[in-house]
């Protein structure tokens, strides 16, 4: 039974088979009399693992998943963007499981490639309507009182953008997989703010990276001034380089363009800059032809990590429906799981913890008895808010907003446990 | 001035920075910014104007500009070369199926273009282009989207005057009202439709990466 190791391949009919015994013996009850009938190998053989010695300790002086896990990585959608540098790659949600994304799966997005900073050389400046502008070194912040931990999703403002016009993408980690979340480590952007002095006038702050696209955001001083941190950690490490090593910003539940990443300058003003960032991009075209602007928050949204086209059903009876939901205007109170395509609905298991503007995971058990389902889920947050379908957000905005579509996902999942990405009435 | 109102004004900016060194001090760390360092980085243009430098650049100078620092990607006229962005043209494109979103057509402020292009193009030779080049290609741009005449010259002074044609389209966010039959404290949780149909399907299109052998599954598929 090697073939069901994890990481190797299975062909489509041994796949069926095995898919179809697995399940003859479900309905029974009963296993399969000639799986009962041969001593697994496994068992009855000493495999060389319980006889040879493994690595020493410090084989790996940074550890590596098992190589029976290495099909878990992000990937790209090359058609997607004219260049890899200013491109997006995505998280492997559908083989994930918890909150916490593990930093080398964290989706990737970047304007100007992945900008490789010495500690030693970055600085962080604040100036603009300050009384007295300031510049800090990596060490100078790292010395700052107030340090803080915090749980935060970050989503791209076009996570699942590519679903607008229908079902294109089929896996979880292509239509739902730029996001990842993290144990942030840093200060709040606020104490940086009060050292410099924000004059009366002041009421945004422009934030800008030190990467080629030199990334710049403005945002509203009241934000800038409440929860957002300047972090120098995620999941307890330094920031990987491709996530803004040394410095990036942290904007709890708004739209990920705005954590810029390689942080090297914070101006305080009196005006948003219109930056290409918030002008040409991250606005929103709507069926009339005009634009949202500063469309900020991502509202609440999840979707079935499993099983879904990435992830199969491999056996009737006992399975579970695990997800993700998170919100960017609080705490996921609730998650609906429905396997009829929205006909009856159940409430899902939420597991772990559901902190505000975070991940939080859901589960549903649930007994297959190979008929098809229409899985679909559906988050509500602490503010009463209730993820609407593709539908209800085609009919406020049209097919034309790029962004922040938070729509309900359907998985289509097949008698035989395939899924695939479907939309329905 | 008297002596008096000379040495207020003198105490007067001894207290301004003294409170500002106060506030730095609350926390002893950092360093005052040097203006030199505050202008090396602060580069950014506002709609209104503020942060443009002294300079200048016509079309026709834009164009020369243009056709040896931006066009192998953006095309000559700013039509784009493969799936390198469109920078012109579109123009009345934003209600149809396919919208074409470009400095012309969509872009509300013409300080983005200049902003922009001084901070992050050329793509791969970011902040090589001197003030007067920048103003030229942003004068060239204007002339293909045809917002300024051939013979134009645009400057610090006269920027603020021109403006792009879709400025007045855009709205701050109002989901919260537009949307307001999202927040819905009691979903409908049984027996909510009658019935239920495929209406897309992912497959059909077959654009995802797959694991190249087999070909039928997507990339990552689990075993």
């Amino acid at each position: 039974m090697n073939q069901t190791k994890p990481g190797t391949r299975v062909d489509r009919r041994r796949f069926l088979t095995l898919a179809g015994l697995a399940g003859a013996g479900a309905a029974t009850g009963v296993r399969p009399a000639a799986a009962e009938a041969t001593p697994d190998p496994d068992i009855v053989n000493l495999p060389p693992w319980t006889q040879a010695l493994g690595a020493g300790v410090n084989n790996h002086p940074y550890g590596i998943p098992s190589p029976f896990e290495k099909d878990v990585v992000r990937r790209e959608v090359t058609w997607l963007t004219a260049s890899s540098e200013s491109s997006v790659s995505f998280t492997p949600l559908y083989a994930l499981d918890g909150i916490i994304t593990p930093n080398g799966l964290c989706f990737v997005r970047h304007h100007g490639g992945e900008a490789e900073i010495d500690p030693a050389r970055h600085h962080f400046m604040i100036h603009g309507m300050v009384d007295k502008p300031l510049v800090f070194t990596m060490e100078d912040i790292k010395r700052m009182p107030g340090r803080t931990n915090r749980v935060y999703f970050l989503e791209c403002a076009a996570n699942s953008g590519m679903e607008w016009r229908g079902a294109q993408l089929n896996g979880c980690q292509y239509t739902h997989g730029m996001i990842h979340n993290v144990v942030y480590t840093g200060v709040p952007l606020r104490a940086f703010l009060e050292a410099a002095g924000v004059k009366s006038k002041g009421k945004w702050v422009l934030a800008e990276g030190a990467d080629a696209s030199a990334m710049t955001r403005s945002i509203p001083l009241e934000k800038a001034m409440d929860d957002c941190l300047v972090a120098w950690a995620m999941n307890g490490e330094a920031l990987r380089p491709e996530q803004g090593y040394p410095l990036r910003l942290v904007v709890p539940g708004w739209e990920g363009n705005m954590w810029i990443k390689w942080l090297r300058r914070i101006e305080v003003g009196d005006q948003p800059w219109g930056q290409r960032e918030e002008t040409s991009k991250y606005t929103d075209l709507l069926a009339d032809g005009r634009s949202r602007r500063f469309t900020f928050i991502m509202d609440a949204k999840s979707v079935v990590t499993s099983p879904s086209p990435q992830a199969p059903l491999r056996a009737k009876g006992p399975n579970v429906v695990s997800g993700v939901a998170w919100s960017g205007r609080g705490t996921i109170t609730r998650v609906d799981v429905t396997l009829d395509g929205g006909k009856n609905w159940t409430t899902a298991r939420i597991e772990g913890p559901a902190l505000p503007r975070a991940m939080t995971r859901f589960y549903l058990d649930f007994d297959w008895n190979g008929e098809e389902l229409l899985l679909q889920s559906r988050a509500m947050d602490d503010t009463g808010y209730v993820q609407p379908t593709k539908a209800e957000l085609r009919a406020v905005r049209g097919v034309n907003s790029i962004y922040h579509n938070n729509g309900i996902q359907t998985w289509l999942v097949r008698g035989n446990g395939e899924a695939e990405n479907v939309e329905v009435s | 001035m008297s002596r008096s109102a000379r040495s207020c004004a003198v105490a007067g900016a001894f207290l301004i920075a003294f409170t500002g060194l106060a506030a730095a001090e609350a926390v002893k760390l950092g360093r005052p910014a040097l203006p030199e360092e505050i202008k090396a980085w602060d580069i950014d243009v506002r709609p209104d104007g503020l942060g443009l430098p002294e300079g200048k650049g016509s079309v026709s100078q834009g164009e020369e500009v243009f056709q040896n620092n931006c066009a192998a990607c953006h095309g000559e006229f700013g039509e784009g070369v493969g799936r390198w962005p469109v920078l012109a043209g579109g123009q009345g494109t934003l209600k149809s199926e396919r919208p074409e979103k470009t400095i012309g057509s969509f872009w509300p402020d013409t300080s983005t273009v200049f902003d922009y292009v001084h901070r992050a193009m050329p793509f791969g030779a970011a902040q090589t282009l001197q003030p007067d080049e920048v103003y030229a290609i942003v004068a060239y741009l204007l002339y293909l989207n045809d917002v300024v005449p051939e013979d134009y010259v645009l400057s610090k002074e006269n920027f603020p005057t021109i403006a792009l044609p879709n400025r007045a389209n855009f709205y701050d966010d109002d989901r919260e009202t537009t949307e307001k039959a999202f927040w819905n404290a009691n979903p409908c949780m049984k027996d909510c439709k009658p019935k239920v149909e495929i209406t897309s399907h992912a497959a059909v299109l077959d654009v995802t990466p797959d694991a190249g052998k087999e070909g039928d599954k997507p990339a990552g598929a689990v075993e």
